[in-house]
C-alpha cells in the first residue's frame, strides 16, 4: 500500500496536534486514513447496489456485539435440567423470558442471521451485474466467496446452539452428509461429533467454533477483503477503470475521496436498513417461520424427527441441489452425488473470474446472451429456495432437478456465451446515470 | 539448491535442516490438538447395551428404546405382514440383505433372529433423520396406493419396508441398520451385546 506516500503529521502547535504528531511518529494513523478514507478515490458513479458492502460490515458488527452479550448468559450443555429440558434450550428461553431486554438482543442475533445473507447476497449480485470479480479483482472476489463459505459454516453452527429440534436434526443431516464421502467419511464425521451421535460434545465444540474460531477468521478475511479492494480501487456500474484517466494531480477523474463522500452516502443506506431491521425485530422477528423455524420452539429429542425437517431460508438453494439428486450413476451412491453438487455448487464461484470471457465488465454493455443467462440463473436459484423449503414430491424433485442443470449450465457455459455475445461499445469516462 | 558466490551452502543446509526440524515440530503439536476432536473416554464407554422388555408388545405394535443415543425399534410383526415382505423383493435395493448392514443372524428373509420381532436401529441411511412409522396400507397411508407399511423418513423421503430395507432409487442407499441382540428369553432383548450374560 502507499503508505510511504503521506508525510508524517506536523503539528500545528495545539495541544491536540501535539499528541497527534506523537501518536503518528510511532504508529501509521495518517496514512491509514488517508490511504482507505480521505484520499481513498472511489468512482464517482456508485449506485444503489453500493450499499451492500458496507451494510455487511455494519451487520457483523452487530452480530459480534450481541453475540458477546448472549454468551453472557447462554449455556452450551445438553444436559437436561431439574425440569426435564435440556439446559442449552432453557438458557435460551431465559435469555428470552427473564433477562432484561434479553429478547431484543437475541432477536437481533437471531434476525442478523437472515439480514446478513440477504445482505450478502444482494452483494454478490451485485459483483455479478457489474463483472466487479474480473480482472484485477479476481483475489477481492475469491475472498468474498470464502467469507460467504466461513459465514454459512457459522450460521449452521450458531443454529445448533438453541438446542431445539431443528438444531438437532439439522446437524444430525449435515454432519451425516460427509459420511457419504469415501473411505474417510464416517470417521471424519466422527471427529465432528466428537461422539457417535449429535451430542453434548458436538454442542461444545460448535459453540467454540461458533463464537470464537469462525469470527476471527471472518474478521482476518474481511480485512484482506478490504486491503485488496483498496489495492486496485474499486469497480463501477460501468465497469471501466477509472484510474486510465487520472488528472494532472494524479487522481482518477472520476474518483471522489471516500471520506466523506461515501461515508456519507453510507451512512443514509445504514439508517434506512437499520429502520427495515428494526420493524422486522418488533413486528416479525421469526419472520413468518423463515427466520426462526416453528420446530425449533421444541427441545431437541434424539429419538423423534420432527414430520417436515427444513434449513433456513439462506441454506435452502443448495439443500434443493442436494435433495435433487436421485440417480446413482457411475458406482456412485446419489448421496454422494448430491454432496458433490451441493459443495460444487458453493466452490464453483470461486472459478467466476476465468469462467466469464466478455470484453466487457458491466450488465450496462454486455449483449442479450449474457442478460438472459443472468435473469435465467436467478429465477432458478430463487425456485431452489422455494423449493428447498416444502417438502420433497415427485413432481417438485423433477424441477429442482431441471434448475439443478441449469445452476451449473450458467457457470459452465459461461466461456461460450460469453465469447459469442453481442455487446455495446464501453465509454471512455464513466456515466451519469 | 544451487551453490554459488552468494551462498553460504554451509549455512543454507543448516537453515533447511532446522526448518525441516521445525516442521516436524509443529505437525507433533498438531496431533494432539486434533486429536481432542474424536470421541472422549466417556463418549466410548456409554455405549453400554441395553434391556428391553417386550413381553406387553401385541401384534402389530412398535416400541422405541434408547442405545447410544439412537432409537432402537422393535416392531412385533404379524403373520400378514410377515407374507408381505417376500412379495416386495423386487422393488427392494438389497432384498437379501447383501450390504454389511445387519450381524449374521440377521442376515435373511426376516432381517432377524425370530421371525416375529424386528430389532433395527431407526435411523435413515440417508442423512441420519429417524423415519416415521406407516403401517397402515394401500392409499389411506398417504404414501403409495399400494403400499404395504412400513417406514416414511419426512427429511428426504426415502421409504423402507417393514424389515427395514429401503425401496430401490430412493436417497438412502442401504438398508436400516440392525443392531447386535440377543434374547434373554422369551419377554427380554438385550441390545448392543450378541452373548447371554456378557
Amino acid at each position: 500500500m502507499g503508505a510511504a506516500n503521506t508525510d508524517k503529521y506536523k503539528s500545528d502547535g495545539s495541544a491536540a496536534g501535539g499528541l497527534l504528531e506523537w501518536v503518528d511518529a510511532r504508529f501509521p494513523l495518517l496514512s491509514l486514513w488517508n490511504d482507505h478514507l480521505a484520499k481513498y478515490y472511489a468512482p464517482k458513479n456508485f449506485n444503489f447496489w453500493y450499499f451492500f458492502g458496507s451494510l455487511a460490515i455494519l451487520v457483523l458488527v452487530l452480530q459480534i456485539v450481541t453475540g458477546i452479550f448472549l454468551t453472557m448468559h447462554y449455556k452450551p450443555d445438553a444436559a437436561l435440567n431439574a425440569s426435564g429440558i435440556p439446559a442449552a434450550f432453557a438458557s435460551v428461553e431465559y435469555i428470552m423470558r427473564d433477562v432484561p431486554w434479553g429478547w431484543l438482543i437475541r432477536y437481533m442475533h437471531s434476525t442478523g442471521a437472515s439480514a446478513f445473507f440477504i445482505v450478502v447476497y444482494l452483494h454478490m449480485f451485485r459483483g455479478m451485474l457489474y463483472g466487479s470479480y474480473r480482472n484485477p479483482r479476481e483475489l477481492i472476489w475469491i475472498f468474498g466467496v470464502l467469507i460467504f463459505l466461513l459465514l454459512m459454516a457459522e450460521a449452521f453452527l450458531g443454529y445448533l446452539l438453541p438446542w431445539g429440534q431443528l438444531s438437532y436434526w439439522g446437524a444430525q443431516v449435515i454432519v451425516n452428509m460427509f459420511t457419504a464421502i469415501p473411505v474417510i467419511g464416517p470417521d471424519f464425521a466422527l471427529l465432528l461429533r466428537g461422539d457417535y451421535v449429535v451430542s453434548d460434545a458436538t454442542l461444545n465444540r460448535f459453540f467454540a467454533l461458533h463464537v470464537v474460531a469462525i469470527p476471527l477468521a471472518l474478521i482476518g478475511l474481511v480485512a484482506a477483503h478490504i486491503m485488496a479492494l483498496h489495492e486496485v480501487g474499486s469497480n463501477n456500474p460501468d465497469g471501466i477503470e477509472i484510474k486510465k484517466k487520472k488528472g494532472p494531480d494524479g487522481i482518477p477523474l472520476d474518483g471522489i475521496p471516500f471520506h466523506p463522500y461515501y461515508s456519507v452516502k453510507d451512512l443514509v443506506g445504514a439508517v434506512v436498513f437499520l429502520m427495515v431491521f428494526a420493524i422486522v425485530i418488533f413486528f416479525m422477528p421469526e419472520g413468518g417461520g423463515y427466520f426462526l423455524e416453528y420446530n425449533n420452539f421444541f427441545p431437541a429429542d434424539p429419538l423423534v424427527t420432527p414430520s417436515h425437517i427444513a434449513p433456513l431460508w439462506y441454506f435452502s438453494p443448495y439443500y434443493s441441489i442436494l435433495r435433487a439428486n436421485t440417480v446413482n450413476f457411475f458406482w456412485i451412491d446419489a448421496k454422494l452425488w448430491g454432496v458433490i453438487f451441493m459443495g460444487l455448487g458453493v466452490m464453483i464461484f470461486f472459478f467466476l473470474p476465468w469462467l466469464d470471457r466478455s470484453p466487457v465488465k458491466s450488465i450496462r454493455y454486455r449483449g442479450p446472451l449474457f442478460k438472459g443467462a443472468l435473469a435465467i440463473f436467478v429465477a432458478c436459484f430463487i425456485i431452489l429456495g422455494v423449493l428447498g423449503t416444502m417438502p420433497a414430491t415427485p413432481g417438485l424433485t423433477m424441477i429442482a432437478q431441471v434448475c439443478s442443470i441449469i445452476y451449473f449450465a450458467f457457470f459452465l457455459l459461461m466461456p461460450i456465451y460469453t465469447s459469442l455475445d453481442r455487446c455495446k461499445a464501453e465509454p471512455e469516462r464513466v456515466t451519469g446515470k | 539448491m544451487s551453490c554459488d558466490d552468494k551462498v553460504d551452502c554451509g549455512r543454507r543446509r543448516l537453515l533447511v535442516a532446522t526448518a525441516t526440524v521445525g516442521g516436524v515440530a509443529g505437525v507433533a503439536t498438531a496431533i494432539p490438538f486434533v486429536s481432542t476432536f474424536a470421541p472422549s473416554e466417556r463418549a466410548k464407554s456409554a455405549g453400554a447395551p441395553v434391556e428391553a422388555d417386550i413381553s406387553k408388545l401385541a401384534p402389530g405394535q412398535m416400541m422405541t428404546v434408547e442405545w447410544r443415543g439412537k432409537p432402537v425399534w422393535i416392531i412385533h410383526r404379524t403373520k400378514e405382514m410377515l407374507d408381505n415382505l417376500t412379495k416386495l423383493d423386487d422393488k427392494m435395493a438389497d432384498p437379501k440383505s447383501n450390504r454389511l448392514m445387519q450381524p449374521g443372524y440377521a442376515k435373511n428373509e426376516y432381517r432377524s433372529i425370530k421371525p416375529e420381532y424386528l430389532v433395527a436401529i431407526g435411523i435413515c441411511t440417508h442423512l441420519g433423520c429417524s423415519p416415521t412409522e406407516k403401517f397402515t396400507t394401500g392409499a389411506e397411508s398417504g404414501v403409495t396406493a399400494d403400499w404395504q407399511g412400513g417406514f416414511f423418513c419426512p427429511c428426504h423421503g426415502s421409504i423402507f419396508d417393514l424389515a427395514g430395507r429401503v425401496y430401490k432409487s430412493m436417497p438412502a442407499p442401504d438398508n436400516l441398520e440392525i443392531p447386535p441382540h440377543v434374547y434373554l428369553s422369551d419377554a427380554k432383548i438385550l441390545i448392543g451385546e450378541d452373548k447371554k450374560g456378557a
